[in-house]
């Protein structure tokens, strides 16, 4: 049995302790925002926070995740961080299949909490773990600059 | 209403020669509805939406429903994967009829071709096919709810117009919403076609219009999506399923010879192995067969497949198990030295080339690619007393539904497909494999709903893949570098293998992306097609064979505007010639994407009004830094024009920097333009990605890479820095073009000219790779 805090709740699972906390959330909690893309840390589509830190859950066995804050997509809104980051994926219109853009929301409002003025480059550093295939980039670095409050820099 | 034409397809493909024997093959149906069959007779020739199995449809009561509270939904029966058709057929639909976007849903149709018309989404076809019967379903919905007024006012129904998400009658100031009138509205018959009024252009409230106010975002989807609720294929949660992933066979055609599962049922979690069964080749959309593990949820599943040991047998493989992607590039790199089936013929080129003063000769490749959708292929299915059920995320929910019922031995009334939103698709879920395994899981344990899942590794090890290719170009100018030939062979294997014998050359449709219909003003010509094997499943990816032939010919444009001295731009708008239409069947191209040949002629105009706006957006013959540089390329693709100009650096180790992107880009009209732009970002970001790392190599036929460590896709620091989409042409009496594809044919060959004016190192062979670290 571990006891994982997903969003403020407790919950008891019967898993064994190297299950990736993915798998966890998505077929026992039934929280499936946070997606599977390639479950060795090369994409980004699984990210979660633990105590507000970005992680890729597809790595992370549950016992790891045990007796830390996890925050998931479902409830990033609740952070008012990750809140301007969805509003600003909203008004940039960031997403086309949207099926990476959890993990990147939840990567750029782990960014903005760390630094809530990074520029170019710590953007580009901080999301170089998320991939899109859909090629979204221009405007996920976009909205993390809108969502900081910077000036519409783009031509 | 809708056209059938399988029986005029049965016939033309009898009589293809490239596909003999398909029939036997119990492929037809699928080989129809990707125009595999083509070329249908000239008097019987029909095109646009009506030569799609099933046609369309535009029944308003199919596709529209209004609650007594008046709330309006909108049936949207093509499949979502990011390009935006969920909003963007709504748009439609709201402003035909009136709807205010507030009060306006969508519902996502299941697959039934019957009642909806065709479903494929692929082709970048969506909006150019269903445009018109969408607005004339609204349209009609309208209209009767103008006729429910007129009734209930007892007025002339002249008199009755309907405003926003009302009807109103002016002479009495009177106005009823569309929710009291639904309920009427819906008892009265369906207006004749030809009576219906469709709104002119200042009438629209949503199409063609971007920075459109609305209380909720214009994004169908939007919100879901950022707040996690939006669901994909793999998000559909039933009581008591099952999980399961597969074990395939490592070589095409390969066999399961011997299982031992003792270690992985010895799993906590795992439940049953199971063994699936394949179908040999030609794969078809059929499963590659395999081992399934199931159990209770995905990890066990994973862990179980894991502790498999399995033999295949690849006898039954044939040649494929020696398949060496390296060899066999030199195989067709020295196939592309003879001569070819001729496809297209102008002038006498042997004479041309001996005449000429100069000449120049080049070979292009292109390696095989995988779609690698950030969603890797998930499906869910039950099967309840002889009724299939289906949850998944398909571009062809009718070829899923019919690959079911076969499967199953049911009747397709019998299989219910429903489409979950798609993370991706690019042509990878145009094939529904993925569905039949979990179909035929389902059997194994009726009654409770299974999951496949694949994972990265098999989405990359099993793809349909991208054919390689080898283009051959030489050219012969004279001493002012006027191009007097062009010779063009283009060698690759063809989808046309996963149906039928190998045709071993690229079929019509294969060649009318972009290689035919060469648009160039050059008295000599041929353009042939060697022969080339299928060693792998080869498959649709965003744009097909117009990736290898914009690249190749796009590429060898620069080359001649270099030998002769000449400006890049310059040269090309002299290749092209004066701006004119070209009837596509005079220089050979039948299949012109399925369209009306007098409609959508090859427009020589558009061509050079996408390099002009690109060129001069881009400030072209700027003079840039030392180790920076501007690259060209124009390509014309599912009837539509873009020109791409890319500002790129290349640094000290050899590292691509896109700084800017200028894609002009001609579709006809525009219905969700903020969508196109966003079409041709990601179009610009992919391309990209094709030129620099992406490569799928094979060795004993084996797929080499498995993962994303292995197999590079572009990441956020591949993006140009800014991209600036110039939409042109937004003119109604334009034939509306595709948006989903043609974006990125011309980025790989801008960049790569690029990469050329920036350093004189001349890239021919795909990816980039490492080939800049000098
Ligand atoms: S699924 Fe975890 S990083 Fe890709
Ligand atoms: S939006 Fe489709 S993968 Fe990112």
């Amino acid at each position: 049995m571990v006891t994982l805090t997903i969003n403020g709740q407790d919950h008891e699972l019967d898993v064994p302790d190297q299950m990736p906390l993915l798998w966890a959330l998505r077929d026992v909690v039934q929280l499936t925002g946070t997606k599977f893309g390639c479950g060795m840390a090369q994409c980004g589509a699984c990210t979660v926070h633990l105590n507000g830190e970005a992680v890729r859950s597809c790595v992370t066995p549950v016992s790891q995740a045990q007796g830390r804050e996890i925050t998931t997509i479902e409830a990033i809104g609740d952070d008012e961080v990750g809140q301007r980051i969805q509003q600003a994926w909203l008004d940039l219109g960031v997403a086309q299949c949207g099926y990476c853009q959890g993990g990147q929301i939840m990567s750029a409002t782990a960014l903005l909490n760390r630094e809530p003025d990074p520029d170019d480059a710590q953007i580009l550093e901080a999301m170089a773990g998320n991939l899109c295939r859909c090629g979204t980039y221009n405007r996920i670095r976009q909205a993390i600059h809108r969502a900081a409050g910077h000036e519409e820099e783009q031509a | 209403m809708s056209t059938h034409r399988n029986g005029l397809l049965l016939a033309n493909v009898s009589r293809r020669h490239f596909l003999k024997g398909l029939a036997a093959s119990g492929a037809l149906v699928i080989a129809a509805r990707w125009d595999l069959s083509l070329a249908q007779d000239e008097e019987e020739a029909s095109y646009g939406a009506d030569g799609m199995p099933h046609g369309w449809v535009d029944d308003p009561n199919v596709f529209i429903r209004i609650d007594e509270d008046g709330t309006v939904t909108v049936v949207n029966h093509r499949a979502e994967m990011g390009q935006g058709i969920r909003t963007s057929l709504v748009m439609v639909v709201a402003d035909e009829l009136g709807a205010d976007w507030d009060r306006v849903r969508v519902e996502q149709a299941i697959g039934h071709e019957e009642r909806y018309g065709n479903q494929d989404t692929d082709g970048s076809r969506s909006m150019r096919h269903w445009f018109d019967p969408m607005r004339r379903a609204a349209a009609a919905a309208r209209t009767m709810l103008e006729q429910a007024a007129a009734e209930h006012w007892d007025v002339p129904v002249a008199e009755c117009h309907a405003g926003v998400h009302m009807v109103i009658h002016e002479p009495s100031d009177r106005e009823l919403g569309f929710g009291e009138l639904a309920a009427a509205a819906s008892q009265l018959p369906v207006p004749e076609r030809d009576s219906l009024r469709l709104k002119p252009r200042d009438e629209w409230r949503y199409i063609g219009r971007e920075n459109v106010k609305t209380d909720r975002p214009l994004a169908i989807d939007g919100e879901d999506i950022v707040t996690g609720r939006a669901l994909y294929g793999a998000d559909v949660v039933l009581d008591d399923m099952l999980y399961a992933v597969i074990a395939r066979p490592p070589v095409y055609g390969a066999t399961l010879a011997s299982v031992d599962d003792s270690a992985a049922l010895a799993v906590p979690g795992v439940i049953r192995v199971v063994e699936v069964q394949g179908t040999g080749q030609p794969a078809g959309f059929e499963p590659l067969g395999g081992v399934a593990v199931v159990a209770e949820n995905t990890w066990a599943a994973i862990e179980g497949r894991r502790a498999l040991e399995i033999e295949w047998d690849t006898e039954s493989a044939g040649d494929n198990a020696s398949y060496d992607s390296e060899a066999y590039r030199q195989l067709l790199e020295e196939s592309a030295q003879s001569p070819g089936r001729v496809v297209r013929e102008q002038g006498d080129i042997e004479a041309a080339l001996a005449d000429a003063e100069t000449r120049l000769e080049a070979t292009y490749y292109m390696p095989h690619l995988a779609h690698a959708t950030m969603e890797p292929p998930a499906a869910l299915a039950r099967l309840v007393d002889g009724k299939a059920e289906i949850w998944a995320p398909v571009q062809s929910p009718q070829a899923a539904r019919d690959g079911v019922a076969g499967r199953l031995g049911l009747e397709p009334e019998d299989v219910t497909v429903n489409v979950t939103l798609l993370g991706g698709g690019f042509g990878r879920k145009s094939k529904p494999d993925f569905v039949l395994e979990a179909a035929s899981l389902a059997r194994e344990f009726e009654g409770r709903p299974v999951r496949v899942q694949w994972t990265r590794e098999d989405d990359i090890q099993h793809d349909y893949f991208h054919a390689v290719s080898v283009d051959r170009l030489e050219a012969g100018m004279d001493g002012d570098g006027k191009a007097l030939a062009w010779r063009h062979r283009t060698l690759s294997p063809s989808i046309g293998s996963l149906f039928g014998p190998d045709p071993k050359h690229k079929v019509d449709f294969e060649l009318g992306m972009g290689f035919t219909a060469t648009p160039f003003d050059i008295p000599a010509m041929s353009l042939e097609n060697p022969e080339a094997e299928a060693h792998v499943r080869i498959g649709w990816y965003r744009a097909v064979y117009n990736l290898p032939h914009a690249f190749a010919i796009q590429s060898f444009v620069a080359e001649m505007a270099e030998a002769a001295g000449h400006d890049h731009r310059d040269y090309l708008l002299e290749l092209l010639g004066p701006a004119r239409q070209i009837d596509p069947r005079e220089i050979n191209e039948g299949w012109n994407y399925g369209e009306d040949p007098e409609r959508y002629p090859v427009d020589i105009g558009r061509l050079r009004a996408v390099v002009e706006k690109a060129t001069e957006e881009a400030g072209w013959g700027r003079k840039l830094p030392e180790g920076r540089g501007l690259g060209l390329a124009v390509h014309h693709s599912f009837v539509s024009y873009t020109a791409v100009v890319l500002d790129v650096e290349v640094d000290d180790g050899g590292e691509v920097i896109v700084h800017n992107a200028d894609i002009a880009f001609d579709c006809g009209p525009q219905v969700n333009p903020e969508r196109i732009r966003a079409q041709m970002e990601g179009a610009c970001v992919m391309g990209i990605g094709n030129a620099l790392h992406s490569e799928i190599t094979v060795s004993e036929g084996r797929i080499e890479q498995d993962n994303f460590h292995q197999y590079l896709i572009p990441r956020i620091s591949h993006a140009p820095r800014t991209v600036r989409v110039h939409l042109i042409n937004d003119s109604p009496e334009a034939p509306m073009g595709g948006v989903g594809e043609p974006g990125v044919p011309p980025v790989t060959p801008a960049l790569c000219n690029a990469i050329f004016a920036a350093t004189g190192k001349r890239i021919r062979r795909l990816p980039i790779g490492d080939q800049l670290a000098s």
